[in-house]
């Protein structure tokens, strides 16, 4: 059984919890199995106040025998919450009697949370401040009315109500979610492929796998630029492309950035952006398969595709998961990408292009409706809990199967 | 026997055909940037005959963007928030997560889950709250708030306590019965250890902070405090036809990452492995 609340510094506890020592000990024995550590006691604290000696040493007497009862009593006690109150009650009587001896203003153990303490607070206090508090505020304005200023309303479900015959909302919704379908398969597809062959022992595979990465790291207000360029419906080459070489009509040139194809342009950016971050995780991921899978796949007479088949993608299957989580996750929260591509020089987007995270920042900084905003806000993370959610099923039943 | 062996040269042949198409996918769109980038707008577009490197490279583009727009005090104000947050990121990050890993103290367990919990939690669910936040403390229009918004991620805490327990224990422990102080034990054993995991975490967090657009959308209001995105991104919707002059400020935005990454990236498939990043 794990006891995480229970440390191996704390020896006696556990000796205690497991009951490896049988009952017919002497007592002065027991004392000394399950007594306080006494290495250090020798370091007294002088800056201390003395105690007087006489009320010290009573005191003393009465945590010990405190002590020792309840250690008999843990022995024989059946309910096994009870027992586990009482074990941490023994620790903390230990602590006590640690302290008094040594008379040292901070026990050990307390001593060893500060210092732990101390690693953490740096991050653990910007954290708090900067997105614990935020995210309960998140839950608490999706109820309310408030335009930042003006006293609060209270809105109870009225924002979400609202939200049914939203338009821009429902529109906001549908596209988030064709983003993600297209998006998702695809970007796990190519990156997937990607790895497969960069895997592969080639020469200068140290060099194809930085350009993949490039377009991750690239800015997206400069890259988004460079593809309205090269997509540009009139003068684009792309288009170019399509009217001399394939002879496309110049009516019938793809308008890469509006109406229904935008989400389309959307989607085909994000893979290539986002193809080589991915295929750094299934690298990864590869390197973990043993060779001698393969070997024996060889044996087995195994081809090019059966070796994918029934060795690569089964040991992969965790890899593909996690990709397809984070991947659905990123997408729900697509914004720049759409702004960038479709939202010309005011960075407007209209229905055909509109995503969630736009509408919650058109909503929270351009109307100051902060509590519909937050509404919209709990959509995008009631999305994104299912889908963790989805993650942690699928990982348990693994770990049972 | 022959017959493998040709079997064997034309899978290779396809592997470089396959890779240096993808290849060319993912370069061409940065050499048409650079190539534009000294391109006048009339040649930009030019397609018959097509040139990389036009007859008279328009250099001028390079040096006019920087007076066109205040595009020097946007790279400062990028750099400035780069460093900082990049450093404050990988101190407190493997800190915390050096006592989340190698340490025994109460309430570990619970502190830990508030992070966890919060790793999945997307930034945009909270921007608002914490925005109306930030702007009681006086950080609105500040380049602080864009500090305090980047530099305490979950995530780097997670990272770097998965790459921590990859550590064996002993290690600590031996330094411990030699007296090594918890602090020493982390500066002088684990910090040397996790240069893939601090390299990675240097990327990432590079990464998001120079290319970050949203949160200095909505924090930094005034001219002088903009960050290089959104310099870049008001020079585009304000001289739009520009083509030559927003390929060489886009080009300008990107070296600083470039050569992040170029520096790093040896450890980056190691760090991504060893901090169980795939799951």
């Amino acid at each position: 059984m794990a006891a995480p609340f229970y440390d191996r510094r704390r020896g006696y506890v556990l000796r205690v919890r497991f009951g490896g020592r049988g009952p017919g000990k002497a007592p002065d024995q027991r004392k000394a199995d399950y007594g306080p550590r006494t290495a250090d006691t020798g370091k007294e604290n002088h800056h201390m106040p003395k105690m007087d000696e006489a009320r010290k040493a009573e005191r003393l007497d009465s945590l010990q025998g405190r002590l020792t009862k309840l250690i008999a009593d843990v022995r024989t006690e059946a309910d096994i919450r009870k027992k586990r109150k009482m074990i941490g009650e023994i620790g903390n009587l230990n602590r006590r009697i640690d302290k008094l001896k040594s008379g040292r203003v901070l026990s050990r153990e307390a001593k060893r949370d500060l210092v732990a303490y101390s690693f953490i607070a740096p991050n653990f206090i910007g954290f708090c401040v900067f997105t614990l508090i935020p995210i309960v505020f998140a839950f608490g304005l999706a109820f309310l009315r408030w335009d930042g200023s003006n006293p609060i309303e209270w809105a109870g479900i009225g924002n979400f109500m609202k939200l049914g015959d939203d338009v821009f909302f429902k529109a906001a919704l549908k596209n988030t979610i064709i983003y993600c379908v297209g998006t998702v398969p695809l970007t796990m597809i190519a990156s997937l492929a990607l790895a497969i062959v960069l895997n592969q022992k080639v020469k200068g595979r140290g060099i194809f796998r930085t350009f993949a990465f490039f377009p991750y790291v690239a800015s997206l207000v400069a890259i988004t630029a460079v593809w309205k360029m090269l997509f540009h419906p009139s003068k684009g080459p792309i288009n170019n492309l399509l009217y001399n070489v394939f002879h496309v009509a110049q009516e019938d040139l793809p308008q890469w950035f509006s109406g229904g194809l935008v989400l389309v342009s959307m989607i085909l950016f994000s893979v290539w952006k986002y193809m080589g971050y991915y295929m750094v995780i299934y690298l990864a991921g590869l390197q973990g398969i043993s060779a001698e899978l393969y070997e024996a796949a060889s044996l087995d007479g195994a081809g090019t595709w059966n070796k994918f088949r029934y060795v690569t993608w089964p040991q992969l299957s965790s890899t593909t998961f996690f990709v397809v989580v984070m991947l659905t996750i990123n997408c729900f929260k697509v914004y720049d990408i759409a702004v960038m591509l479709a939202g010309g020089g005011s960075g407007e987007l209209t229905t055909s292009s509109t995503v969630l995270v736009y509408y919650i920042y058109q909503k929270a900084f351009v109307d100051w409706d902060l509590g519909y905003s937050s509404a919209v806000a709990m959509v995008l993370f009631v999305m994104v809990l299912l889908v963790t959610i989805i993650q942690f099923v699928g990982q348990a039943r693994k770990e049972k199967a | 026997m022959k017959s493998a062996h040709k079997k064997a040269v034309i899978g290779k042949a396809a592997v470089y055909i396959i890779l240096i198409l993808i290849a060319l996918i993912m370069i061409i769109p940065f050499l048409w940037m650079l190539s534009a980038s000294i391109k006048s707008d009339r040649e930009v577009f030019q397609m018959n005959p097509f040139v990389w490197i036009p007859e008279n490279p328009k250099w001028s583009n390079y040096s006019d963007i920087w007076t066109k727009i205040p595009f020097g005090r946007f790279v400062g104000n990028t750099v400035y928030l780069t460093v900082v947050v990049t450093l404050l990121q990988l101190l407190t990050s493997s800190f915390a997560a050096y006592s989340f890993a190698k340490l025994h103290f109460r309430h570990k367990n619970g502190l830990f889950l508030a992070y966890i919990a919060t790793i999945a939690m997307p930034w945009q669910v909270y921007m608002v709250p914490q925005f109306i936040m930030m702007r009681k403390m006086g950080l609105n229009d500040k380049l602080l708030a864009i500090i305090c918004l980047q530099a305490f991620s979950a995530f780097g805490v997670f990272m770097m306590k998965q790459f921590y327990e990859g550590i064996p224990d002993d290690l600590c422990e031996a330094a411990r019965i030699d007296g090594m102080s918890e602090y020493k034990i982390y500066a002088k054993i684990m910090l040397p250890l996790s240069k893939p995991a601090l390299s990675t975490l240097t990327i990432f967090t590079f990464v998001a902070t120079w290319n970050d657009y949203l949160g200095p959308l909505i924090y930094l209001k005034s001219q002088e405090k903009k960050t290089i995105q959104l310099g870049l991104k008001m020079f585009i919707s304000q001289y739009s036809s520009d083509y030559g002059l927003i390929m060489a400020g886009s080009v300008l935005s990107l070296i600083p990452v470039l050569i992040v990454f170029l520096v790093l990236q040896k450890y980056f498939v190691e760090g991504v492995a060893s901090t169980g990043l795939k799951g």
